[in-house]
C-alpha cells in the first residue's frame, strides 16, 4: 500500500463520519422544523425509526432466517428436523449440551456467591475502593485476553523440561509430576469455568456492593437492637434487601455464560470434550460448512436463553408495580 | 439562536463538502506502473481492458500475498486490468456465506477441493473458460485436473502446490552416527529403533497444536500411510466415501502411524498435542530429536530459526518412503484451485494468466513456494528443497494425491478428522476413532 493509498483510506473514513454527521444533523434540523400540528408524532418517528430499522434488519430478520436455515442441509435441501435430531443424538453434540448446562449452573452460582461474600466482607472496611478495584479489574480484560492468560497458567511441558505454566510450576516445585490440565476431561471444563468466574465475580461484586449500600441503616440497626448475630442479619436483612439486584446479577451472568465462546475457543478450541453450544455453533457453521447444524444449535441456544430473559423481565415489571 | 444554529450547520456542511471534494480528488491519483517500463510482449494476446477491475480473494496473506501480487503485476499493467487482491485467513469460513449473498469476489483462490465442490454444487461457480481448460491440459497432470472438476464440469486450475509427507532430519547428525536415509517403510522403523538405542532419547519430534485446527498434522500421517500401504485407488475411495472411514484398511493405517505417534519411546506423547506445530520440528537443530514429519512448507519455520535448509546444511528432508524400494513415487500434497464466481472477458484473461506457465514461473521465482505447473523450470525455485519438490511434482511417474482432509466434506475434513486425531492421541483406540469419524460423515 502506498502512502497515497493510506491517505486516501483515512480521508474515506473521515468523509464517512462527516457524511453521517451531516445526515443526522439534517434530520434533526428538519424534525425541529416540522409543522406544529403533528410535531410530536414526527419527532417520535424520527427518533424511533433508526432503532426500529436496525432491530428489524439486524435482529428480527436474521433470527427468522437462522431458524429457517436450521431445517436445511449444506446443499440447501429441506431436511426437516434432521439437524435437531443430530444435535440431540450425536455423542459429541450431547457432550456439548451437557457442558453448557454445567457452565450455566456453576458460573452464575459461583460468581454471585464469591461476589456477594467479597462485597459483604469489604463493606465499610478501610481501603474498600482498592479491594474493589482489585476484583473488578478482570472485567476490563476481554474474554480472549483472559483465555490466553489462563492458557499460560495451565500450560504443560513434558516432565524434565522447564514449566512455564504457573500451576504446573507449583506442582513440580512441590515434587509432583506435571499435569496436562486442559487435556484431562472433565477436569478441563471446570478449569475453563474458573476463568469465567474470575471475570464475572467483579461484575457481581460491584453491583451487589452498591445494592448493600442501598439498604437503610435503620433496618440493620433495628436488627442489631433485636439481638441478631451477623449471619442472621445477613440472611434476614441484607439478602432480602438486595434481592432484585441478585436476580439481575444472576440472570445477566447466566445469559453471558450461555453465550460463552471466546474462552473455550482460545483455550481448547472445543477439543478434549470441552466444547459448548456457542463454540460448536461456530465450528459447524463456519469450519465444517454445515450452516444447517450451526443454525439448529443457534436456535437451541436461543430457546435456552429465552426463559431467563422472560424471568428477568417479569421480575423487573413486578418491582415496578410495587413501587 | 439563529446565529448559533447557522454556525452549527455550517461546520458539518463545510466538512462534508471538503471531504467530498477530497474523496473525488483521491481516486485514481495512485501512480500506476508505467506500461512502457514492462516487457509486454508476453501478454499481447490478452488484449487490453481499459482499467476494468477484477477482485480476487483467498487465504494467502502477508509476505505471500505481496509475492502473489508481484507475480501478476506485469500482466495487470500490460492488459490494464486492475486486479485488487484481498487476502483473509477467514476466507474458507466466510466464502460460502459471501457467495450466497452475492458478495463473493470475481475470483477465489480456494485451498480445499472439498470447498470447491460445495461451492460448485450450490451453483455459485462459473465453469472454467475454455482457455483455462486448455492451459490445464497443457501444463498439469490428469491427477490435478480431477481436483478442479465437480460432476464432470471443470471449474478451475490449480495455482501453487506443496508436497506433504516430508521427513525432516539433520544431515550432519545422520553422517556422524552413520544413519542411512530409509528407502522403505520397514527401514524407517529400523532407523527409528536404531536412533532410539543410539541416543537413548525419543527419535521423533512432536508438535500438533494449531488452535482450532489442532490435530491436522496427524491427518497427514494417516493420509501418507493410506496412500503408501493401500495405493491410490483405495485412497480415492476413502476420501470420496466409497469405502467407509472405519474400513479395516484405514484402521491399519492408523495403527501403522500409531507405532510412532503413540509410542512414548519414539515420541514425546505427553506434549505431542500441546506443542504448537510451528515449533514442533525445531528441536532437531538442538539435537533433541532427529526426525520430524511435516510438509515442504515447514522450510520457512527452519529458515526463520536461522537454519540452513540444504542437503549439506543444518536440516533437510526426505520423502516418507514407500513400502517397497524403487517403484513409482506416491506423494500427498496440497494446493489451491482458482475459481470464478462471475464471468467477463477480463476475468477470463486473469484466470487464463494465472493458469499459464508464465505466471507459474514468475511466482516460483518470487520464492517460498512451488507449482505443479510443468512449464516451471525447477532451477528457478528459491531453495534446494523446493527444487526437489518441483522435480517430484513434474515426474510423470509420481502418483500425486491431494491432502485427503481437504477433499472430504468440511464436517469431516476440517472438524471430526482433526478432533479424531486429538482423541486418538489422547488414548482412544484406532477403531473407536474411525467409528466416531465415520458417524460424523454427512449424508
Amino acid at each position: 500500500m502506498t502512502t497515497a493509498d493510506l491517505i486516501g483510506k483515512i480521508i474515506q473514513v473521515l468523509g464517512g463520519v462527516a457524511i453521517f454527521a451531516a445526515v443526522v444533523g439534517l434530520i434533526l434540523f428538519l424534525v425541529d422544523r416540522a409543522p406544529k400540528r403533528s410535531r410530536d408524532f414526527i419527532q417520535l418517528a424520527a427518533f424511533v425509526a433508526p432503532a426500529l430499522v436496525l432491530l428489524v434488519g439486524g435482529l428480527i430478520y436474521p433470527a427468522l432466517r437462522t431458524t429457517l436455515l436450521a431445517f436445511f442441509n449444506r446443499t440447501g435441501d429441506w431436511v426437516g428436523l434432521d439437524n435437531f435430531i443430530w444435535a440431540f443424538t450425536q455423542p459429541d453434540a450431547l457432550r456439548t449440551l451437557l457442558n453448557t448446562v454445567i457452565w450455566v449452573v456453576l458460573v452464575p452460582l459461583l460468581s454471585t456467591a464469591f461476589g456477594l461474600a467479597y462485597a459483604v466482607f469489604i463493606d465499610k472496611s478501610r481501603g474498600e475502593k482498592f479491594f474493589k478495584a482489585l476484583v473488578f479489574m478482570p472485567m476490563a480484560i476481554s474474554f480472549v485476553g483472559a483465555g490466553i492468560i489462563w492458557r499460560f497458567v495451565y500450560d504443560f511441558k513434558s516432565q524434565g523440561r522447564d514449566q512455564i505454566g504457573l500451576l504446573n510450576a507449583i506442582v513440580v516445585g512441590f515434587g509432583g509430576d506435571p499435569v496436562q490440565w486442559v487435556q484431562v476431561s472433565p477436569l478441563n471444563t471446570f478449569l475453563l469455568i474458573v476463568v469465567m468466574v474470575w471475570i464475572q465475580t467483579g461484575f457481581a461484586m460491584v453491583i451487589l456492593s452498591a445494592a448493600i449500600k442501598g439498604i437503610p441503616t435503620e433496618q440493620i440497626e433495628a436488627a442489631q437492637l433485636d439481638g441478631t448475630n451477623a449471619w442472621q442479619r445477613f440472611t434476614n436483612v441484607t439478602v432480602p434487601g438486595i434481592r432484585s439486584s441478585l436476580v439481575v446479577v444472576i440472570t445477566t451472568i447466566s445469559i453471558a455464560t450461555l453465550k460463552v465462546f471466546d474462552i473455550v475457543r482460545t483455550m481448547t478450541a472445543g477439543n478434549f470434550d470441552t466444547s459448548v453450544v456457542a463454540n460448536e455453533m461456530y465450528t459447524q457453521a463456519f469450519r465444517a460448512n454445515e450452516p444447517g447444524r450451526g443454525a439448529a444449535l443457534a436456535v437451541i441456544l436461543f430457546v435456552m436463553v429465552l426463559p431467563i430473559v422472560i424471568y428477568n423481565v417479569r421480575v423487573l415489571r413486578k418491582q415496578k408495580e410495587i413501587r | 439562536m439563529r446565529t448559533t444554529l447557522r454556525r452549527r450547520l455550517i461546520i458539518p456542511a463545510a466538512l462534508a463538502t471538503v471531504t467530498g471534494l477530497a474523496l473525488v480528488g483521491c481516486t485514481g491519483d495512485i501512480a500506476a506502473e508505467d506500461a512502457a517500463d514492462v516487457d509486454c510482449s508476453l501478454y499481447e494476446d490478452y488484449g487490453t481492458f481499459d482499467g476494468e477491475e477484477v477482485t480476487v480473494s483467498g487465504t494467502i496473506v502477508e509476505t505471500e500475498a505481496d509475492r502473489l501480487i508481484n507475480s501478476w503485476s506485469d500482466f495487470a499493467t500490460c492488459t490494464d486490468i486492475e486486479i485488487s487482491y484481498q487476502g483473509t485467513r477467514d476466507f474458507e469460513a466466510t466464502i460460502a456465506q459471501l457467495a450466497e449473498g452475492g458478495n463473493a469476489p470475481d475470483v477465489g483462490i480456494v485451498p480445499q477441493p472439498g470447498l470447491v465442490q460445495l461451492l460448485a454444487q450450490n451453483g455459485y461457480l462459473e465453469p472454467a473458460p475454455a482457455e483455462v481448460e486448455a492451459n490445464m491440459d497443457e501444463f498439469w497432470t490428469e491427477d490435478w485436473k480431477g481436483y478442479g472438476t465437480v460432476d464432470g464440469t471443470f471449474y478451475g486450475a490449480p495455482m501453487l502446490a506443496s508436497v506433504k509427507g516430508y521427513i525432516w532430519y539433520s544431515p550432519s547428525e545422520f553422517e556422524e552416527n552413520g544413519w542411512e536415509i530409509p528407502t522403505t517403510l520397514d527401514e524407517l522403523t529400523a532407523l527409528t529403533a536404531q536412533i532410539q538405542s543410539d541416543t537413548g532419547r525419543t527419535p521423533w519430534c512432536a508438535g500438533m497444536e494449531s488452535g482450532e485446527a489442532t490435530g491436522w498434522p496427524g491427518t497427514d500421517w494417516i493420509e501418507d500411510y493410506v496412500l503408501r500401504l493401500h495405493g491410490p485407488d483405495v485412497y480415492d475411495q476413502w476420501v470420496t466415501h466409497e469405502i467407509p472411514f472405519n474400513d479395516p484398511r484405514i484402521v491399519e493405517a492408523f495403527d501403522a502411524a500409531g507405532e510412532y505417534l503413540k509410542n512414548p519411546d519414539y515420541i514425546d506423547t505427553q506434549s505431542l498435542i500441546s506443542t504448537p506445530f510451528q515449533e514442533g520440528g525445531l528441536p532437531i537443530l538442538d539435537g533433541n530429536c532427529s526426525l520430524h514429519h511435516q510438509a515442504s512448507f515447514y522450510e520457512v519455520n527452519f529458515q526463520d530459526a536461522g537454519a540452513e535448509v540444504a542437503e549439506d546444511g543444518d536440516v533437510f528432508a526426505f520423502l516418507m518412503p514407500p513400502v517397497e524400494a524403487g517403484g513409482d513415487l506416491q506423494v500427498t500434497g496440497g494446493g489451491e484451485t482458482v475459481v470464478a464466481f462471475r464471468s467477463s472477458p477480463a476475468i477470463t484473461a486473469v484466470l487464463q494468466h494465472i493458469s499459464s506457465g508464465t505466471f507459474a514461473e514468475l511466482r516460483v521465482a518470487e520464492g517460498g513456494t512451488v507449482s505443479a505447473n510443468n512449464a516451471v523450470d525447477p532451477t528457478s525455485a528459491s531453495s534446494p528443497l523446493l527444487e526437489q519438490t518441483i522435480e517430484i511434482l513434474q515426474d510423470p511417474n509420481t502418483t500425486f494425491r491431494y491432502d485427503g482432509s481437504d477433499l472430504m466434506p468440511g464436517a469431516v475434513g476440517s472438524n471430526s478428522f482433526w478432533a479424531g486425531i486429538v482423541d486418538w492421541l489422547s488414548g482412544d483406540s484406532s477403531q473407536q476413532v474411525v467409528d466416531t469419524i465415520e458417524s460424523s460423515w454427512p449424508s
